[in-house]
């Protein structure tokens, strides 16, 4: 049985590691990271079957995740270290010189818990699809995780990759879509209207359902809910309906926090809205 | 000149498919990716004899790329399969991210490169995926010169754990190698060993420099022929050897001028042995259609050319 509560707490420090480590730094993408921090927190601490130590690349005979949409690369650090992957105290290095924290994840410099660089947009469902071929191949009963932004579904290859899936019956795959309505600039619903996604996967072949990404009781049975939907045939998606920002006030409801730092007052007036219960890095 | 014999005419193409097959049987990890061209690829006796291990994966280059990748992570080691434009051009940004800067074993294994794709036209013929390639870090650029090279490159490169591009062709082309030869990456091989010019070839161009020494020794002309199978891990102790002796150099590729071995080669004399070197390539020109003979006549980078280069540089030394 899984812990809400406790989840709840953990997801609460992984969101003030998002704002001081972009703080820190001045740069990186905390809106969606924050959005996204309840999905983080419940899949890497309660629904995935993960070992972090010793790390293995190929993740035999674990369940295995795979971030497409690379700039929320704070959240992404954040779970990773909290969950065993690497010290926490290495939060500290987030987009520095000489860091295993790349701007975007990496493998280059061997951070334990990357298995691909993402950044460039499109490119990771397609590697989760290669990873959920491989568990396929070998027989393993595991799943792949993966997530994609709802902007990030604009690039094509997502869609060579969703009808590679569904065609191959790739029914270890939960395809996460971070459905926050916001993208670089502005809404999603302006940039390029795409905003019904549910039949457009579901045309594709995909079982597709949704799930509230901000309410953690939600989260984690809707992830539970997806795991039972495997092995029938389809990738399941999940459109996950999310606040860019959340739960800090000054930067919900806007796409503009999706790559700004917060500055010093800022930083108090979100730190002040997400308690302290693991201890900062 | 030393002699070769040519023991057939053959594909490169069908000297992959051969190595790919040898593959299935002896590493159970090999798996093989085709989008949609599994017949020009020769890759059917693999797809017949393996199925569970080959993927095919429609006209979406770009999802095979990452495909591979993620295949990769797992342990496996995919070949992937596809025209040289498709494997490169049409995918540079996934093999940048995914697999060179990921450090992925894939093995991207590309056709019909080059002008003597022929018929198609320009829109398919690359002449740009060995600098494309080559300014990958970590990415390892072979481009062998007959069927039995081929074949055996296919073997090897499944040994080496690293991203790696194998390029070769469509057409029939003098098979002249030994058939039991073992591959090298990254070691040149002497064609024929001379004192006047250093011609370094590679891939279809290796067999037009055979034919250009046999009419340069006519000439009188003693050439040193090199075939520089592998333009990345660069075999600079070859080519300084060579041209140490030689003092001029002549690079021969079906590629253009810019960002091909001609440039390698430049650079490493430039750097360490400052020496004339003419380039026989393709020079800032997309190609068209016509047979393969046809279009190395007009573009520059037939027999001729190398002979004519050959003479040019020796008046510069």
């Amino acid at each position: 049985m899984i812990d809400v509560q406790h989840l709840e707490s953990i997801a609460s420090q992984v969101r003030r590691d998002i704002v001081r480590m972009v703080h820190a730094v001045q740069s990186g993408h905390p809106g969606g990271s924050l959005g996204c921090a309840d999905y983080f927190t419940a899949l890497f601490f309660g629904v995935m079957d993960h070992r972090p130590q010793p790390f293995s690349m190929d993740a035999k005979g674990e369940d295995v995740f795979v971030l497409s949409n690379g700039h929320i690369s704070p959240v992404y650090y954040s779970v990773l270290a909290r969950s065993g992957y690497f010290p926490v105290s290495e939060l500290a290095t987030f987009r520095k010189l000489n860091s295993r924290l790349q701007g975007h994840p990496a493998t280059h410099e061997h951070l334990p818990g990357v298995r691909i660089a993402t950044g460039s947009l499109g490119q990771g469902l397609s590697v989760a699809t290669g990873l959920a071929i491989a568990k396929k191949m070998n027989g393993e009963q595991k799943h792949v995780f993966a997530l994609c932004g709802d902007g990030e579904i604009q690039e094509g290859q997502i869609w060579e990759a969703i009808m590679f899936a569904a065609h191959n019956k790739l029914d270890n795959m939960i395809i996460t879509i971070d459905a926050n309505g916001r993208q670089i600039d502005g809404d999603t619903k302006d940039i390029m209207g795409f905003e019904d996604l549910a039949p457009r996967f579901a045309a594709f072949g995909c079982d597709v359902m949704h799930m509230d990404g901000n309410n953690m009781q939600a989260v984690v049975n809707g992830l539970q809910e997806a795991k039972s939907r495997c092995g029938k045939g389809k990738p399941v998606v999940i459109i996950m309906q999310t606040e860019m920002g959340y739960p800090v006030d000054f930067m919900v409801g806007s796409h503009e926090w999706h790559g700004i730092a917060p500055n010093d007052d800022q930083l108090a007036s979100a730190l002040a809205q997400m308690p302290e219960t693991l201890g900062d890095y | 000149m030393k002699t070769y014999t040519v023991q057939n005419e053959k594909d490169t193409r069908s000297g992959f498919g051969a190595g790919l097959s040898e593959l299935g049987k002896s590493n159970p990890d090999v798996v093989a990716m085709c989008a949609d061209l599994t017949g020009s690829l020769k890759m059917d006796a693999f797809q017949k004899e393996f199925p569970d291990r080959f993927i095919q994966t429609g006209i979406a280059e770009a999802n095979m790329i990452g495909m591979a990748a993620g295949l990769a992570t797992a342990g496996k080691i995919p070949f992937t399969g596809t025209f040289a434009n498709f494997s490169t051009g049409r995918v540079y940004d996934q093999i940048r991210q995914s697999v060179a800067y990921s450090g992925k074993n894939v093995k991207i294994c590309a056709s019909h490169a080059g002008l003597t794709l022929g018929e198609d036209g320009a829109t398919h013929q690359i002449l740009e995926d060995i600098g494309m390639m080559k300014m990958l870090p970590g990415m390892t650029v072979i481009n062998p010169c007959d069927y039995n090279q081929t074949k055996a490159a296919t073997i090897a490169i499944a040994a080496y754990e690293g991203p790696v591009y194998l390029r070769f062709g469509r057409p029939k082309v003098p098979n002249f190698t030994d058939p039991d030869q073992k591959f090298e990456i990254g070691k040149a091989l002497m064609i024929n060993e001379g004192a006047d010019v250093s011609i370094f070839c590679t891939g279809h161009m290796v067999w037009k420099a055979i034919e250009a020494g046999h009419i340069l020794a006519e000439k009188g002309i003693d050439a040193e022929i090199i075939n520089i199978h592998t333009i990345k891990p660069l075999d600079e102790t070859a080519i300084l050897d060579s041209v140490s002796k030689t003092r001029c150099a002549v690079t021969a590729e079906e590629h253009q001028m810019n960002g091909g071995l001609g440039d390698s080669v430049a650079q490493v004399l430039a750097r360490k042995l400052p020496a004339p070197i003419e380039m026989v390539a393709v020079n800032d020109s997309f190609g068209e259609s016509g047979t393969p003979n046809q279009l190395m006549a007009k573009y520059g980078i037939d027999t001729i050319n190398i002979v004519e280069a050959a003479e040019r540089v020796m008046k510069r030394k």
